[in-house]
C-alpha cells in the first residue's frame, strides 16, 4: 500500500513541476502567434495570426539589437578561446608557483557582483572612448566567457593522459605539434560545447549591456525591457520577441546536453 | 615527469638537463601571457572600484576628493543599508533552499525513471537557457495583477486580485518563483549527474536488507552526494546573493524598497542619483560577503573530498 502511494506522490510531483516548468515557454510560444484583442479574452482556441512576428521585425530596433547580441557574443566567445585554450592548458599540464592562485582568480570573475567592475569601467569606458561600443563589451564578457572555457576546459585536458603525450613526443611531434594535432583533437566535444555555453551565457548578459552600452550597441535583453516602457504593454510582440531570441539557445543546448553538467559546474563535476 | 619529457628533442638528442630547466620554468607562464593580461585587465577596475568607494565620486559635481572611510560610515548609518542587507539574505537563502529541495526531489524521481528521464531532462534544461532578463519580463506578464494569466488562473480557486510584484507582502515571493523557474533545472541537472555516479553496491545492500526509502535517502544518498551539493549549494547562494536582473526587471527593487537588495541598492545610488562613492561601498561589502561565504563553503569541500580520499 505504502509503495503505492509513493509511487502516485512521484507522479504528482512530476507533473506539478512539469506544469511549472514548462507553462510559461507554452505561454509564450501561443500568444507569440496572439492579437493584442484576443491575448486576455482566449487561451488555447483563437485565431492564430503573425502580425507579432512582423511587427517585432519590421521595427528595426530588434533586429539591430539581434545582430549586435550575436556579434557581440561570438567575439567575446572567440577571443576567450584563443586566450582560455593555452591557459587551460598550461593550468592543467605544468606545475608551477601561483598556479592555483591564478586558476581561483580566473574562477572569482564568475563570483564577483557584476556591478562592481561594470560601474568602474563605466567611469573608464567614458574617458577612453569604449563606452557603447563592440569592443567595450567584449572585453568585459571575458568575465562571463573565460572563467568558464578555462576551468572547464582544464578538467577536460585533465582527462587526457600525459601518456598520449609522451607518445606523441616520441613519435616526433613537438610540444606545440602534439597539443594541436594530438590533445586538442581529443577534447573537441568539450572544446565545442564549453564555446557554446559560454555563447549563451554572453547572449544572456544583462548587468554589462545595461550599465556599459546604450543605443550604439542595443543587447536584445536590455532592449526588451522597452516592450513595458510605453503605457500599452504588447504582449504578443514580446512574446515573439522572447521566443526568437531563446530558439537559438534552446537548439544549442539540447546539442551539447551530454557536456551541460560538467560545463554549468565550471568543470568541478564531471558528469 | 615531464622535466624528463621535454629532454628529449625532436632528433632524440638529448639536450643537458639544467640549461633546458631554466627556460622550462618561463613556459607556462608565457603560455599563460594572454590570459594573464586580460585577468589584470579584470582585476585593475576592482581594484579601482575599492579605492573609488573611499572617495565622493559623484556625477553630480566635476571634482574628485578621497574621503576616507566615510562612504562605509554613512552606510553603517543608514537604515535602508540595513534592510538591502535584510533583502539580499532573505533573497538568496529562500531561493537556494526551495531550489535545493525540489531539484533534489525531482532529480530523485527522474534518477527512478528509465528512458522518459532523458525526455523530461531534455524539457526541464530549457528555462535554464532562457536569458534570466526576458525569463522576468515572461513572468511579468503571467503576474499582471489585472491581466496576467496566473491571476486569472487563482481567480478559479477564489483567490481575486493577487496583487503578486505590485504589493510588498508578495513581491519576494513573485521573484522567487522565478528565481525557481529558472534555476531549479541547474540543481536537477547536477544532483541527477551526481547520482549516477554514485557506486551501486551500497545501495543494492539496502535493498536487499529492506531500507526504506527515507533510511536509504539520509543514510546512503545524503552524505554520498555532500560534495555535489555544497558545490550547487555554493553556486546557487553566489549568484542569489547578488542577484540584481530578476530584481531590476521585476520592479527595480519597488514596491518602495520592499526588493531593495544591496546590487539595486548600489544600482540605483549610482545611476539615479548618480553618486558612485557610496554605490561602490556598498558593492564592495557585498563581495566581502560574498567572498566569506564561498570560502567557507570551499573549505567544507575540500574538508570533504579529503576525508572521502582517506576512505578509500
Amino acid at each position: 500500500m505504502s509503495k503505492v502511494l509513493a509511487a502516485g506522490f512521484r507522479v504528482v510531483v512530476l507533473i506539478v513541476y512539469t506544469l511549472f516548468s514548462v507553462f510559461p515557454l507554452f505561454y509564450m510560444i501561443l500568444n507569440s502567434f496572439k492579437s493584442d484583442a484576443d491575448t486576455f479574452t482566449t487561451f488555447v482556441v483563437f485565431r492564430p495570426t503573425l502580425d507579432n512576428y512582423r511587427a517585432v521585425f519590421g521595427d528595426g530596433t530588434f533586429v539591430h539589437a539581434l545582430g549586435n547580441t550575436l556579434v557581440v557574443s561570438a567575439l567575446a566567445v572567440a577571443v576567450a578561446l584563443v586566450v582560455g585554450v593555452p591557459t587551460a592548458y598550461a593550468l592543467a599540464r605544468f606545475t608551477f608557483k601561483g598556479r592555483e592562485d591564478i586558476a581561483f582568480t580566473i574562477l572569482s570573475f564568475r563570483f564577483a557582483p557584476g556591478l562592481l567592475i561594470a560601474m568602474p569601467l563605466y567611469v573608464i569606458y567614458q574617458h577612453i572612448g569604449l563606452f557603447d561600443s563592440v569592443l567595450g563589451l567584449v572585453w568585459v564578457y571575458q568575465l562571463i566567457a573565460l572563467p568558464l572555457i578555462v576551468w572547464v576546459l582544464r578538467s577536460y585536458f585533465e582527462g587526457v593522459s600525459i601518456e598520449v603525450e609522451q607518445a606523441a613526443h616520441v613519435d616526433g611531434y613537438t610540444r606545440l605539434g602534439a597539443f594541436w594535432k594530438i590533445v586538442l583533437p581529443l577534447i573537441r566535444p568539450g572544446l565545442v560545447a564549453s564555446a557554446l555555453l559560454a555563447f549563451i551565457f554572453c547572449w544572456n548578459e544583462f548587468t554589462f549591456p545595461l550599465v556599459l552600452a546604450g543605443a550604439n550597441v542595443p543587447m536584445v535583453t536590455v532592449q526588451s525591457l522597452n516592450f513595458f516602457s510605453s503605457n500599452v504593454i504588447h504582449y504578443g510582440q514580446l512574446c515573439s520577441a522572447a521566443l526568437i531570441s531563446a530558439l537559438p539557445e534552446f537548439i544549442l543546448a539540447l546539442l551539447i546536453q551530454r557536456h551541460l553538467v560538467r560545463g554549468l559546474s565550471l568543470g568541478t563535476i564531471k558528469g | 615527469m615531464e622535466d624528463i619529457q621535454v629532454n628529449v628533442s625532436q632528433e632524440g638528442v638529448t639536450i643537458p638537463r639544467a640549461r633546458k630547466k631554466i627556460s622550462d620554468k618561463w613556459i607556462p607562464y608565457l603560455v599563460m601571457a594572454p590570459g594573464l593580461l586580460i585577468t589584470i585587465g579584470v582585476l585593475y577596475p576592482f581594484v579601482l572600484a575599492i579605492y573609488d568607494s573611499l572617495t565622493d565620486l559623484s556625477f553630480n559635481s566635476p571634482t574628485v576628493a578621497f574621503v576616507g572611510l566615510q562612504n562605509y560610515v554613512d552606510m553603517f548609518r543608514s537604515p535602508s543599508f540595513f534592510h538591502s542587507i535584510y533583502v539580499t539574505v532573505a533573497y538568496a537563502v529562500i531561493t537556494t533552499a526551495l531550489e535545493l529541495i525540489v531539484g533534489v526531489a525531482m532529480a530523485l524521481i527522474l534518477h527512478r525513471m528509465t528512458w522518459t528521464a532523458h525526455l523530461f531532462q531534455s524539457l526541464f534544461i530549457l528555462p535554464l537557457m532562457v536569458s534570466t532578463a526576458i525569463a522576468t519580463l515572461l513572468w511579468r506578464l503571467m503576474t499582471n495583477p489585472t491581466y496576467g494569466i496566473y491571476t486569472r488562473f487563482l481567480d478559479i480557486f477564489g483567490i481575486h486580485h493577487f496583487p503578486w510584484a505590485n504589493s510588498p507582502r508578495t513581491a519576494l515571493l513573485t521573484v522567487v518563483l522565478v528565481d525557481a523557474w529558472v534555476y531549479i533545472p541547474f540543481v536537477i541537472l547536477i544532483v541527477l549527474a551526481g547520482l549516477k555516479s554514485l557506486p551501486p553496491a551500497p545501495f543494492e545492500a539496502a535493498r536487499i536488507d529492506g531500507g526504506s526509502f527515507w533510511f536509504t535517502f539520509r543514510r546512503l544518498t545524503l552524505p554520498l552526494l555532500r560534495p555535489i551539493l555544497i558545490i550547487v549549494t555554493l553556486f546557487r547562494l553566489m549568484d542569489g546573493l547578488q542577484q540584481f536582473t530578476i530584481i531590476y526587471a521585476m520592479t527595480a527593487g519597488g514596491p518602495g524598497d520592499a526588493l531593495m537588495n544591496i546590487p539595486n541598492l548600489a544600482y540605483e545610488h549610482g545611476f539615479l542619483y548618480l553618486t558612485f562613492g557610496p554605490s561602490l561601498a556598498y558593492l564592495v561589502l557585498l563581495w566581502v560577503l560574498v567572498f566569506i561565504v564561498s570560502r567557507l563553503l570551499v573549505a567544507y569541500w575540500n574538508r570533504i573530498r579529503m576525508q572521502e580520499a582517506e576512505g578509500e
